[in-house]
């Protein structure tokens, strides 16, 4: 017996539009059984993961807050992941992003007069940092052909150690008793909140911004034009004129920038600080955001919001209902693992068909 | 699987493997309509037809690759289900595929190795290996890795790998398109001595003179029908040929004695290394396509076509600036978009995939190529109206047959894709056009709308070049015929003045293409029709 996948000759848009919901829905019947199995209630998970979290104001400032960072480089990891080119390394862009705006903000504490410049030098710092740190595996794909997939992955750990030697070293607060972090930033450093007493800061609406902007860049400009021509037809490109080594430039320019500017929002906004770590893995939850959301921005907006709920719901699990955090991430791999298969039986009819493997010769 | 058995199309001996109504349909193309087939022990059995005949979507069905629609497939009378090649390799059927799949870093005993069962080998297949090479002549060392080997010896791997199931019927698809004629000829000897041993083979060839040589029967295609069963000893080449491309479809009008307009395209001493162990090296290729003509440029394919188009369009960009020349201004340094803002247009060979994406629509395609010279932009935005009124433009003007309003490229048939990307570039009216095999696999009347468009092109004053395998389509349209052969360039020779045969010997490498044109009319001393090629 063997699997056989053939194309669907007509698309239906239901079942297209309903993939992702029955892929939902069965990751949470799915998750329901391991929950049971822990000898949890499903029912008590299901409403501490999906439905506390957005009943109350607080939680679901920090959903927005967490999906944020998420969609935000998710957003800009679609034009790698578009273009085929392979971005893993978010994750250090972001880091990098944090340390170099950050950086600006330690270097500007104190300042007086007017200081409204300074939060968006940090901003353009963070982002330009991010730009600079993602040309290194683009320049070593296109001068020398190194695989970007490995030599991005490994420039997170670079950057890791990187921002936890400038913490606990040179950009430690002087008079912070040892602590492993810089000085608090001025105001004028910060990302404002959105609204008083509240947690929600104006990072929100940067990543708004950026997937609107994204939205806009792919489906109606030429340079989105050649992105998704890049990608699906590489030789069609090559005959469109869209050149390999400046698509492979911009792409890691935009989702390095993107990364950056995520990382320079979250140490400007919710930490206010520079710390020896700065992201609970934004930039690798990214990358299952950004396939979750079809590489469409609108989608991973919706996507951000899902897996970001995931995560402060399974905060609250661990704590209420004694759940092992692994079962989040856990959850979240079951979903991407679903949602592409849904994609995969969206596109093609899937039939058995007895008799031994295809031939290598077929 | 037993039934009653099919009588013979003929008197004789029960055939060894008989193909009787053979359809095969591809949604609304039919590529076999039916098709009937007999072919005995001990002989070496010709499919021959143009491209597109439906050559190798039978041979696939014989092989196993493809379920027919309609029909049956008989063994010694009886018949039988092929669904996959392992049914048709339990029958007794081995194929040697044009295109190897060997693995470059694998020594040629582990390529044997990989698709034979597991219980045989190590010691024990090598023995076989050894004992095929002295049988047959197929002489390989089984520890040198793949990458190292030529062609001809690649193919021994296929052939060895074939002969070790001990095949009744091997199919040969094109097995010399590959070869050196010394390689041929050796491959010749081993196809004699299977024959002399009662088994059987299906040759598929374009080269009539091989088919001549080797071949006592010969069933010949067109248009996914049989037209015609001979003995190619018994015919000319021309005849032979006559009988594959049939009668016109519709005369094309020629052009008005167009205006010459000085040379318009020129390549100079072009030499660019082979970008791949399957390319092809270009050595100095010189050439001029003035204003009004038309340019074709003959030869078999994988002798550099591919690489003399990308040259051209500037997918590669050449060494010298000079080397390539629009219109005097010397562009060999310039990307593909400004060639086209100085007025070129190119048609890849390839639709799918090269000269459109499949999977976006056509006023997507429609920007695609004319992005650069169109007014599709604005700021860097598209204009997606001006796209869908080019598309537009250009499927009223070449009748591009589609489903629905803007559907995607890869839905059209071959030959109304081809229609639409051939439009596209003919409707930026472009002062030089370079295409290649513009009508491959494409239907007769596509075809015949296809040249026509090149013509009128050229009689309005553009420089056209035409690479092609296809000799009738070049002696229709082209002014004058320059042959690719290993990557040099022939001289262009007016059509009035040379001859099938004459380009038919280049094309072989018979005669020097860098050299001196053979005499006209008397090809070096050889037969004329045994080396006429029609591809």
């Amino acid at each position: 017996m063997r699997l056989d996948l053939r194309p669907r000759s007509r698309r239906s848009p239901l079942l297209a539009a309903l993939s992702p919901v029955l892929a939902f829905a069965g990751a949470v019947f799915i998750g329901g059984i391991a929950v049971a199995l822990l000898g949890v209630s499903p029912a008590a998970a299901f409403l501490t993961y999906f439905v506390t979290p957005l009943s109350e104001v607080w939680s679901l400032q920090e959903v927005a807050l967490k999906a944020a960072p998420l969609a935000l480089i998710a957003t800009g990891l679609a034009f790698c992941y578009r273009a085929n080119l392979w971005n893993i390394g978010a994750e250090g862009q972001f880091v990098v992003g944090g340390l170099a705006g950050g950086w600006v903000g330690v270097a500007t504490h104190g300042s007086e007069g007017f200081t409204l410049w300074i939060l968006p030098l940090m901003l353009l710092v963070g982002t330009l940092a991010g730009v600079a740190y993602a040309m290194i595996p683009a320049l070593l794909k296109v001068r020398l052909g190194v695989s970007e997939i490995l030599t991005s992955l490994m420039l997170v750990y670079v950057a890791e150690l990187l921002l936890d030697y400038m913490a606990r070293g040179p950009l430690r607060d002087p008079a912070g008793y040892n602590f492993p972090q810089s000085v608090a930033f001025d105001g004028a450093a910060r990302l404002p909140y959105l609204a008083e007493g509240e947690t929600l800061h104006a990072g929100v609406l940067i990543a708004f911004g950026a997937v609107a902007l994204a939205t806009l860049v792919l489906t109606r400009t030429l340079f989105g034009f050649a992105v998704r021509v890049v990608g699906a037809s590489p030789r069609a490109a090559r005959f469109a004129g869209f050149s390999d080594a400046r698509m492979t430039f911009a792409a890691f320019a935009i989702s390095g920038g993107a990364a950056g500017l995520a990382g320079i929002a979250e140490v400007a906004g919710r930490i206010g600080q520079l710390q020896p770590t700065i992201s609970p893995g934004y930039g690798f939850t990214a990358i299952i955001v950004a396939f979750l959301g079809r590489l469409s921005p609108p989608g991973i907006l919706v996507a951000a919001l899902v897996i970001a709920l995931t995560t402060i719901g399974g905060e609250a699990a661990q704590i209420d209902l004694k759940l092992p955090l692994d079962l989040t991430r856990a959850f979240q791999g079951l979903l991407l693992g679903l949602v592409l298969g849904a994609d995969v039986l969206a596109r093609f009819h899937v039939r058995l068909v007895p008799g031994g493997p295809a031939s290598p010769r077929a | 699987m037993r039934a009653p058995a099919i009588p013979p199309l003929s008197s004789g001996p029960t055939p060894l493997y008989g193909a009787y109504g053979i359809v095969k349909r591809f949604g609304d193309f039919t590529a076999n309509d039916g098709i009937d087939l007999e072919i005995r022990a001990g002989e070496i059995h010709a499919l021959l037809g143009e491209n597109g005949a439906g050559k190798s979507t039978l041979m696939k069905i014989l092989y196993g690759l493809l379920e027919p629609t309609e029909g049956v497939i008989t063994h010694r009378g009886d018949v039988v289900r092929l669904p996959d090649p392992d049914s048709a390799r339990r029958l007794g059927i081995g194929m040697v595929f044009q295109h190897f799949s060997l693995c470059e870093n694998l020594t040629v005993a582990e390529n044997i190795a990989l698709v034979m069962p597991r219980a045989l080998s190590g010691r024990a297949l090598a023995a076989r290996i050894a004992a095929l090479a002295e049988t047959y002549g197929l002489h390989l060392d089984p520890a040198r890795p793949v990458w190292s080997l030529s062609a001809g010896e690649r193919q021994r791997i296929e052939i060895v790998r074939c002969l070790l199931q001990d095949p009744r019927l091997v199919i040969l698809d094109e097995p010399t398109s590959v070869l050196t004629s010394g390689e041929a000829e050796t491959l010749f000897v081993v196809l004699e001595r299977l024959r002399a041993e009662g088994r059987a083979l299906l040759y598929i060839s374009h080269r009539l003179d091989e088919v001549r040589r080797l071949c006592a029967r010969a069933t010949i295609l067109r248009a996914g029908k049989v037209v015609g069963a001979c003995d190619p000893r018994r015919e000319s080449a021309r005849s032979l040929a006559a009988m594959m491309v049939g009668a016109q479809v519709s005369a094309l009008k020629p052009p008005a004695a167009a205006a010459r307009a000085g040379e318009r395209l020129r390549l100079e001493r072009l030499a660019l290394p082979a970008p791949g162990l399957h390319a092809t090296d270009l050595r100095d290729v010189s050439l001029g396509v003035s204003g009004g003509e038309i340019l074709g440029i003959a030869g078999i394919a994988g002798n550099g076509q591919a690489e003399l188009f990308a040259a051209l369009s500037g997918e590669v960009r050449a060494p010298e600036a000079e080397a390539v020349r629009i219109d005097g201004r010397a562009v060999g340094h310039l990307g593909i978009n400004a060639r086209r803002r100085l007025g070129a247009a190119f048609v890849p060979e390839e639709r799918n995939g090269h000269a459109a994406a499949p999977g976006l629509s056509l006023s997507e395609n429609a920007v695609l190529s004319r992005h650069a010279t169109a007014p599709l932009t604005r700021f860097g935005l598209l204009r997606r109206r001006g796209a869908r009124a080019l598309a537009q433009a250009v499927i009223a003007a070449f009748d591009v047959r589609k489903a629905g309003p803007d559907p995607a490229a890869g839905t059209l048939s071959g030959g109304n894709l081809q229609k639409f990307v051939v439009g596209r570039e003919i409707l930026a009216e472009p002062g030089i056009l370079v295409i290649n095999q513009p009508t491959w696999g494409v239907d007769a009347a596509a075809a015949a709308h296809i040249r026509q468009a090149l013509l009128d092109l050229a009689a309005r004053g553009a420089a056209v070049l035409v690479i092609s395998q296809d000799l009738d389509e070049l002696f229709e349209i082209a002014g004058s015929v320059a042959v690719l052969h290993a990557g040099s360039l022939s001289r262009a020779m007016p059509r009035a003045e040379t001859s099938r045969a004459a380009i038919g010997l280049l094309m072989g490498g018979s005669a020097d293409p860098a050299g001196p044109p053979p005499a006209l009319g008397a090809p070096a001393g050889r037969p004329e029709p045994a080396h006429a090629e029609v591809s």
